[in-house]
């Protein structure tokens, strides 16, 4: 009877379970179908190295947009990664217990802040701020990178706060009975062993960055060209598709979805890469 | 797994209750779809739209007026694949490949040319305006500004705003290091906020927040527009693939008559009627 009831939950789970896996491979299916004929077509080459994106002249160069994607997420990265670590260290390991319950739920209630309000945020706040103090546009890749580091932030964070909360106590006291320091026992053998989960979190937040849209079509600048510096405007991937997709037809439309095809390669390249990492550290600590 | 057992249940009834809400929001939503009419397209007459289908509701509860955004490229695109009863486009002239059969003018529409209060140029001709959008001028100083880089601020492809614009000014290349805004009111917070940009808009959207420069001389004005004088103007049209809906059909008698008309010139648009006789 049980054995019974249990199968069929199984089964359930089961079904459930795949119906995700069917979303990605329909998702994945539809814009490969939809994309690679105009890849053919134009050409992967002029499409991913020209730098002339003018679809009503016939020339769909994306370089410039794959460039600012990557500025925006390794900037965003470089912002929020830092500060989520070192936060979630703090929180894990250093502060009483009084201040992780009022912090970290007011950390994970930045993850609920729709991203048009940080978007809106960066518009009001910081890129006037920009302007002022550095010059450019203040719609810029470093605006972007800050708000996105920002958006980031509570996914970093509180994955690497579960990842040094794993590290079994054991680890710690054994630190502590050679002689270390609070400090020296995190920085030599919690770290350490921390590492893959604080990895992870890293990777979770780098697909935030390069998949958020709203936020940086509002503070990015939007504009077709390949950013020389920080303060330059700059068009990402997700804004190219999002800023155009409502009124394109024919080829526009299928470059457009040859754009999603990028953005899901450059994605995987990165899961992939990290995974790499993961693995060759995991293998040289054995 | 079982520390959690004890909060799940207390919470068990929002599950069922939420469903019930929401299927209730869902059928209540879908109840009258017969006697409801969309709009979608042009942003730059997104607003006005708004407040008329605002008016027409409160005069006639058993319709109702929905309006969306997109740009006038969406309220071709919707109008012909029927995602909206009637679609909106401000343009000069509407692209002869998009096979539209019903098209009414219902109000006409100056482009002013903003920059920030800051600056002191107030005077712009035609060709000027064109170097700069094509990125020939740079700097407010070559203008006999202060030396300042010039933001330029224009609008997506799909706007009808700025195909107009550019039509009008005659073709060019946009410069690339153009900033792109996707609506009216983010061209103006742009260039509300930075002292170096120039943007250009819908008359009817011009705010304290901005100053309108002269173009070739002529400040962007209800009369000098209405005499024809004044040449960045278009026309904001309605698309319907076909006879429109008896429901749409009442929306558009009221935009054309005498209160919609009203509503839209005291908001700063130009009626329709006056562009029968000018064009």
């Amino acid at each position: 009877m049980k054995a019974a009831s249990d199968r069929i939950a199984e089964r359930i789970l089961l079904a459930v379970a795949c119906t995700a896996i069917l979303c990605l491979l329909v998702i994945a299916a539809f814009i490969f179908k939809e994309g690679i004929p105009f890849l053919l077509k134009v050409g992967p080459r002029d499409f991913l190295f020209s730098s002339d994106w003018r679809p009503d002249a016939g020339s769909y160069g994306i370089f410039p947009m794959i460039a600012s994607s990557l500025w925006v997420t390794f900037g965003a990265l470089a912002i929020g990664a830092p500060l989520g670590i070192s936060g979630a260290i703090f929180l894990a390991e250093f502060s009483p217990p009084a201040v992780v319950q009022v912090v970290k739920p007011a950390i994970e209630l930045l993850a609920g802040i729709p991203s048009v309000v940080f978007g809106f945020i960066g518009v009001m706040v910081l890129a006037p701020f920009i302007r002022r103090v550095a010059g450019g546009p203040g719609l810029s890749v470093l605006a972007a990178a800050i708000v996105l580091g920002v958006m980031i932030l509570p996914t970093v964070m509180s994955i690497s706060i579960d990842a040094l909360r794993a590290v079994p106590q054991s680890f710690r006291e054994g630190a502590f009975a050679l002689g270390a320091t609070r400090w020296q026992a995190v920085r030599m053998v919690v770290l350490k062993a921390a590492r893959s989960g604080l990895l992870a979190g890293t990777i979770l937040g780098m697909g935030r960055a390069i998949g958020e849209t709203m936020a940086v079509i509002m503070v990015a600048g939007n504009s077709v060209k390949m950013p020389a510096s920080p303060l330059d405007s700059a068009r990402t991937l997700t804004a190219n598709i999002a800023l155009e997709m409502g009124y394109a037809t024919g080829l526009h439309r299928q470059a457009l979805f040859a754009t999603g095809i990028v953005l899901f390669v450059v994605i995987m390249i990165l899961n992939a890469s990290a995974m790499a990492a993961l693995k060759r550290k995991g293998a040289a600590r054995r | 797994m079982s520390r959690m057992l004890p909060r799940a249940r207390p919470r068990s009834w929002r599950v069922p209750v939420f469903i019930a809400v929401a299927c209730g929001l869902l059928a209540g939503s879908c109840a009258d779809r017969a006697s409801s009419v969309t709009l979608a397209g042009s942003t730059a007459f997104q607003p006005f739209a708004e407040k008329l289908a605002d008016a027409y509701d409160a005069a006639h509860p058993e319709i109702d007026v929905t309006v969306q955004g997109g740009g006038s490229a969406v309220g071709i695109s919707a109008a012909i694949n029927g995602a909206a009863q009637i679609g909106m486009a401000d343009l000069v002239e509407l692209p002869p490949d998009a096979k539209i059969p019903t098209a009414f003018v219902v109000a006409r529409d100056g482009i002013a040319v903003i920059v920030n209060p800051a600056n002191g140029i107030a005077d712009l001709t035609m060709a000027r305006i064109r170097d700069i959008y094509a990125g020939a001028i740079r700097n407010w100083k070559d203008l006999g500004g202060p030396d300042r880089l010039i933001t330029v601020v224009s609008r997506e492809s799909g706007s009808g705003t700025r195909s107009s614009f550019e039509t009008i000014l005659g073709r060019f290349d946009l410069a690339d290091s153009a900033i792109i805004q996707d609506s009216n009111g983010t061209v103006r917070a742009t260039v509300a906020d930075d002292a170096g940009a120039i943007g250009y808009l819908s008359y009817g959207l011009v705010s304290d927040a901005i100053k309108a420069v002269k173009v070739d001389g002529l400040p962007c004005t209800t009369e000098l527009i209405l005499a024809g004088k004044y040449r960045l103007v278009r026309p904001i049209y309605f698309l319907c693939m076909g006879e429109p809906s008896p429901a749409a059909k009442g929306f558009i008698d009221y935009v054309l008559g005498p209160a919609g008309q009203a509503s839209i010139e005291a908001d700063g648009l130009l009626p329709a009627t006056t562009s029968r006789g000018a064009r």
